[in-house]
């Protein structure tokens, strides 16, 4: 019998012959904690009592969830993180750099490793054909140290694409559809390993949208098999040399086979208050909607700034509606302002943000009012996300969130393109 | 041998509802954080139990984020043990990480109120008030192993290693 991606790159990262079901000891390659896990994972790394870290190239603490701190208490926590880091050797990446996920696959994810993220988006990476997953801060902690953790090897879901999107119907549209199709723990331990003719022509930062949702599945790891896409991407990184190239075996188990055409979707959305509330977002036209955000892990990359600059274009935001942008990194920035995204965004009346996570966790930046409905291109929507469990929480694509903020009510892009 | 009552929730209680991003600066101050234990789903839920009941859930309990402050703040509450139909990955980890128990078992034959037996060794959930026994889905070696040394930290302690 072949094996799946999932049990390749366990493999090649263990002692073990894996397969799904196994328990394994497995090498981790990349580890990282951000500022709302990693006080506590440091905390638990001084009660253990090791005080050497495995690797310190291979160990990132991201500042990015409060960033820049609202809070004494939270910039108290920022110091603590970089004095390790000053400590340990430990790499950081300080406020204003970008939201963990997007700077782990823009300098740090490499194909084929095992990446451990204290965050539950860190499967974002397996559109790099990275078997990434979230853990909690205890494990990573952990996992600084030793260089290893315990895994069991998922089984996998195979989710395979056919056909091409329609005008107005992006990445974001497939994996609500798809999140919807297997409910919020439809994969819970398994791995999502993506394939079919739609997949190998689809962007990077497509693959990134849709790995990233993998966890609001249940999924432990969104997988995607690495092509000229994946060398493309990381040749203009200045890391062509981490390429490998992954694909699963032709005869490898599947648990689930799921299919989907790409051309048949429409403009997709979750509605409040969890993520797998699926409906189209021409059945919720006239919604209206208080703030729309544009941004996180999810879409806030340069592609997601140019569809929703594209729709912007010399026109205004709702005056009844608030619009904030907050891109994924500041390359991703400097790039849409090289590329007059930024300027168009202003132009139509949005708030830029710092590069960071923004308003996605109800931290800062823009928590919402009492009633108020938000549409967002974040990944969550439960109660209380954005700060406040008297709010309620869309989501939906850069398109469906720029066109609504156009019109100041839930409004399908096509009607606007 | 645990004993206590049974707090019951739904499905789907995310990690958000458990411990609620707005309280994201109390992080570091686990004990205030705790106060604020599942507030969004049953306010003043800390002042309504009593040390050693039980979180009583149905499907996919802590999926979310990976904050294993949602477990941490479980077991401050005074929450002795969580009993689900089933549990999201990251939490059903982070639980036996932080030496909180986490059983599953077909919670639809407990109702708010119960009181629970729960013999932590054996698995083995007793619903004293229906007079019932219910059958616990095991661990994985590795896990039990972590849960009986209290947590992942005193077993990395003792044993140096995985």
């Amino acid at each position: 019998m072949g094996k799946t991606l999932a049990e390749k790159i366990l493999t090649d990262n263990s002692s073990s012959d894996a397969h799904a079901g196994d328990i394994i000891i497995a090498r981790v390659g990349l580890a990282f904690l951000q500022d709302g896990t990693g006080p506590l994972a440091l905390r638990q790394l001084k009660e253990s009592g090791l005080e050497q870290i495995a690797n310190p190239k291979r160990a990132i603490l991201f500042l990015d969830h409060a960033a820049p701190s609202p809070s004494r208490e939270l910039a108290n926590d920022h110091i603590t993180l970089r004095q390790f880091a000053e400590k340990s050797g430990a790499q950081i990446c300080d406020v204003g750099e970008g939201v963990c996920h997007q700077l782990v696959a823009e300098s740090y994810a490499n194909p084929g490793e095992v990446i451990l993220g204290a965050d539950s988006h860190s499967v974002t990476a397996g559109a790099l054909g990275a078997f990434a997953t979230g853990m909690g801060s205890t494990d990573v902690a952990i996992a600084i140290a030793l260089g290893k953790t315990w895994l069991r090897v998922p089984e996998s879901f195979r989710i395979e694409v056919s056909g091409r999107f329609t005008k107005g119907v992006f990445a974001k549209d497939l994996v609500l559809h798809l999140i919807g199709k297997l409910g919020a723990d439809g994969a819970t331990y398994k791995s999502l390993e993506f394939s079919g003719e739609a997949v190998g022509n689809m962007s990077m930062a497509e693959r990134f949208t849709i790995a990233n949702m993998a966890v609001e599945a249940g999924a432990k790891t969104g997988l995607f098999p690495t092509d000229a896409t994946t060398q493309t991407y990381l040749d203009s990184r200045g890391r062509g040399a981490s390429f490998l190239a992954l694909s699963p075996d032709p005869d490898a188990d599947y648990e689930r086979v799921i299919t989907i055409d790409a051309s048949s979707l429409e403009p997709t959305i979750s509605k409040p208050h969890s993520v797998d509330n699926i409906a189209l977002v021409r059945e919720l036209a006239g919604t209206k909607i208080a703030q729309v955000f544009i941004g996180t892990c999810t879409n806030g990359r340069l592609d997601d700034l140019a569809v929703a600059a594209a729709l912007l274009k010399g026109k205004s935001r709702h005056p009844k509606t608030r619009l904030l942008i907050a891109p994924a990194s500041s390359d991703v920035l400097k790039e849409a302002i090289s590329a007059g995204y930024i300027q168009t965004l202003i132009e139509s009346g949005a708030v830029l943000l710092p590069p960071g996570c923004g308003p996605c966790v109800g931290v800062h930046q823009g928590a919402l009012g009492d009633g108020e409905a938000c549409l967002s291109t974040a990944n969550r929507n439960f109660k209380g996300r954005m700060g406040n469990p008297e709010a309620f929480i869309y989501l939906g694509s850069p398109a469906t969130a720029a066109a609504s903020a156009i019109v100041g009510e839930i409004t399908d892009p096509r009607e606007l393109m | 041998m645990l004993r206590g009552k049974a707090f019951k929730f739904g499905d789907n209680i995310s990690t958000d509802h458990i411990c609620p991003g707005r309280y994201f600066h109390l992080r570091s101050n686990l004990p205030e954080l705790a106060k604020h234990t599942l507030e969004d789903v049953e306010p003043g839920f800390c002042t309504m139990i009593n040390p050693g009941d039980f979180v009583v859930a149905g499907l996919n309990f802590g999926l979310g984020s990976s904050r294993e402050h949602a477990a941490v703040v479980i077991k401050m509450a005074g929450v002795a043990a969580v009993l689900a139909k089933s549990a999201a990955r990251i939490f059903y980890r982070n639980a036996v990480n932080v030496g909180l128990p986490i059983l599953i078992c077909d919670t639809d034959k407990i109702n708010n109120g119960d009181e629970l037996e729960i013999d932590l060794t054996n698995s083995i959930v007793k619903n004293l008030t229906s007079g019932t026994e219910l059958p616990v889905g095991k661990f994985p070696d590795v896990m039990l192993s972590i849960l009986e040394e209290g947590g992942l930290i005193p077993y990395i302690k003792k044993h140096g290693g995985f």
